[in-house]
């Protein structure tokens, strides 16, 4: 399949010598999320700088999914202050989702639509010239070698594939932020790490990923991580960062020690 | 307007892609025409009589060759005790008993007078009524030929009936249902096709990846509405043609006023199908609302049963239910030849109901949780 499989050089640098405090693109500020009861963002607060890959962490029920979608404009939150490429959180939502581009964890593709179709209905939708959607069209089919399959409906496609171009139509419209929730759940080792490569060139190209995961060598290769514990943020710095300020191997000895005091784990 | 034309694009590719959609536009309509239409009637055909003849006179002979000789009649027993047909009628095997009684031919000549004794069974009372009725002509007959025979004259009645039916001279009971069960045909398409529709993206969760998109709602809405709309007018127009053919309804009024008054019709059905789409979370849902307000409507629309014999209530609560003012379109359109004119109030209605559901379903069409 793809050719590019190794990590670009300059994946770990520091994200506040690369992208620097004046290209915040995404600010949170005191975000929560009530539903009844129960809180599910308590007082979230952090910065994700244009073009850096921000790894959202934490257990299952932590509140990442929440948090998402209240970035995206899918949940409206109780309290506190939201500004995304530009644009207030509460007001301007769907300008809002003009720039932004989402992948959720369950599948966003219509399986009984083709490769093709699929592709031109997500462009249509977002505005895209019908010159645009041919040229793009083509270019994601050579770049993920769909050309058999084009004409395929998804359904008959693997779930790597299918993920794949998931992720490809989410940044069609070549939106300033793609969200990634879960992107790589329940997929092989191999089709992780392809995905991986292309969530790196989307940032190369200047694309800011906001991206959950479960899977700990995935946060190793954000540029920075957050940690959520029940509803909270309890850590956000680089994957080095967090390993010296825990004293611990990798990211995966940093996310056992801090989400053991948590009371919402499965 | 280009963003509406991509998601038609797609809705449509789904809605032919779908094996089982053919089918339901092609196989459903025909077989409802013809099966409702030919079963759905309150003519009697078959009344099923019992006779318990004990004077066994030519007097008695002559009112049972009566009955044999109505189309309507089957006389499926004869017997010499009431208590067979008694049985008769408990295990259904008979509709009415008639019972001639001993000297029935000797007090018809001797005294002028004589009794037979109906039973009927009134399970379902209008069917017993409308027996009623028919066995009373039918006796009602036999007594002047009597008359007849004793005067030996033709008896002049003092008043006479004269009864002509205008706009169905036939009594054809197909004629009548037919407009309302083409009614019925959209309806059933057009309300369950978009109950089930936004709902399914809901269970899929492809309604996330929308929903993150910068469409508007009027956008989305229109989008999911038209492939319905355009596939319920072709129902129609298809039914109509069915109809016409193996029917031969009778269209004596503008066409263009039944397409006119459905176009707003189908948008009506519609709105209220999408917004029960978007006011609940799983196909099981809508279809129980969307059955629910269907087996209503239709019950209260006058299709089976005439709305003026409703109580007051429920004539009154009948102006919240779209089917009938169609099913009165229809019938007066085809049937007595009405304009536009004529069914001007049904039109407003109808119009009043599309733009009040389509803007619910708009409204309740959330983006955002």
């Amino acid at each position: 399949m793809t050719k590019k499989n190794e990590i670009p050089a300059n994946s770990k640098s520091s994200p506040l010598e690369k992208f620097g405090k004046a290209n915040v693109i995404i600010t949170v500020k005191n975000l929560v999320k009530k539903f009844g009861d129960f809180i599910a963002n308590d007082h979230l607060n952090f910065e994700v700088y244009k073009g850096e890959i921000f790894g959202f962490l934490g257990a299952n029920g932590a509140g990442k999914t929440t948090a998402i979608r209240i970035l995206c404009g899918l949940s409206k939150p109780t309290s506190g202050e939201l500004n995304i490429a530009g644009f207030d959180g509460y007001k301007d939502t769907e300008k809002i989702k003009k720039n932004i581009g989402y992948m959720s964890q369950k599948f966003s593709l219509y399986e009984d639509l083709t490769v093709v179709e699929n592709i031109r209905f997500y462009g249509g939708i977002y505005g895209l010239s019908s010159k645009d959607i041919k040229e793009r069209t083509q270019n994601l089919i050579e770049k993920l070698n769909l050309d058999e399959v084009k004409d395929k409906l998804i359904k008959d496609l693997p779930l790597g594939w299918r993920q794949k171009l998931a992720f490809s139509v989410a940044i069609l419209h070549e939106p300033k932020i793609v969200f990634l929730d879960e992107p790589t759940g329940g997929v092989d080792p191999i089709t992780r790490r392809q995905f991986w490569d292309m969530i790196y060139e989307a940032a190369n190209n200047g694309i800011t990923v906001f991206v959950t995961t479960h899977y700990m060598d995935e946060a190793e290769y954000c540029n920075r991580v957050s940690i959520m514990v029940d509803g909270k943020i309890a850590a956000l710095d680089t994957p080095d960062g967090l390993m010296k300020t825990f004293d611990a191997k990798n990211m995966e000895e940093v996310f056992i020690k801090l989400a053991r005091g948590a009371n919402n784990n499965e | 307007m280009r963003t509406i034309l991509f998601i038609l694009q797609k809705e449509f590719t789904q809605i032919f892609r779908n094996k089982s959609m053919l089918p339901i536009m092609f196989v459903m309509p025909i077989v409802q025409l013809l099966v409702l239409s030919f079963a759905a009637t309150f003519e009697m055909k078959n009344i099923k009589m019992h006779i318990v003849d004990l004077d066994k006179t030519p007097q008695s002979r002559a009112m049972i060759s009566k009955f044999k000789g109505s189309k309507f009649y089957t006389i499926v027993n004869y017997s010499d005790a009431y208590k067979i047909a008694e049985n008769d009628l408990k295990t259904n095997k008979a509709d009415i008993i008639l019972q001639i009684p001993q000297y029935f031919e000797r007090d018809l000549t001797k005294e002028d007078k004589a009794s037979v004794q109906l039973t009927i069974n009134a399970i379902n009372g209008s069917a017993a009524g409308l027996i009623n009725a028919y066995t009373f002509s039918i006796i009602k007959e036999y007594n002047r030929n009597v008359l007849m025979e004793i005067y030996g004259q033709k008896l002049e009645m003092p008043v006479q009936t004269n009864t002509s039916f205008w706009f169905n001279p036939q009594l054809d009971y197909k004629t009548y249902m037919v407009p309302g069960i083409l009614v019925l045909l959209v309806t059933i398409i057009g309300l369950f096709l978009s109950a089930m529709n936004v709902v399914r993206e809901k269970e899929i969760g492809t309604i996330e990846q929308i929903n993150v998109t910068p469409i508007h709602k009027y956008q989305f809405i229109t989008g999911k509405l038209l492939p319905f709309w355009i596939i319920a007018m072709f129902e129609l127009a298809f039914g109509l043609l069915i109809a016409k053919i193996i029917f031969s309804l009778p269209v004596l009024g503008n066409v263009g006023v039944v397409f006119t008054v459905a176009s707003i019709y189908i948008l009506a059905i519609l709105g209220l199908g999408l917004f029960i789409s978007t006011i609940t979370n799983t196909q099981q849902q809508a279809m129980f609302i969307a059955w629910f307000f269907m087996v209503i409507f239709i019950l209260m629309s006058g299709l089976f049963t005439p709305i003026d014999s409703m109580p007051d209530w429920a004539q009154k609560l009948n102006i919240i239910n779209p089917i009938a003012y169609f099913i009165k379109v229809m019938r007066m359109v085809l049937l007595k030849g009405a304009g536009f004119a004529d069914v001007l109030y049904q039109i407003t209605a109808l119009t009043v109901y599309a733009f009040v559901s389509l803007t619910l379903a708009v409204i309740m069409y959330k983006k955002k949780s």
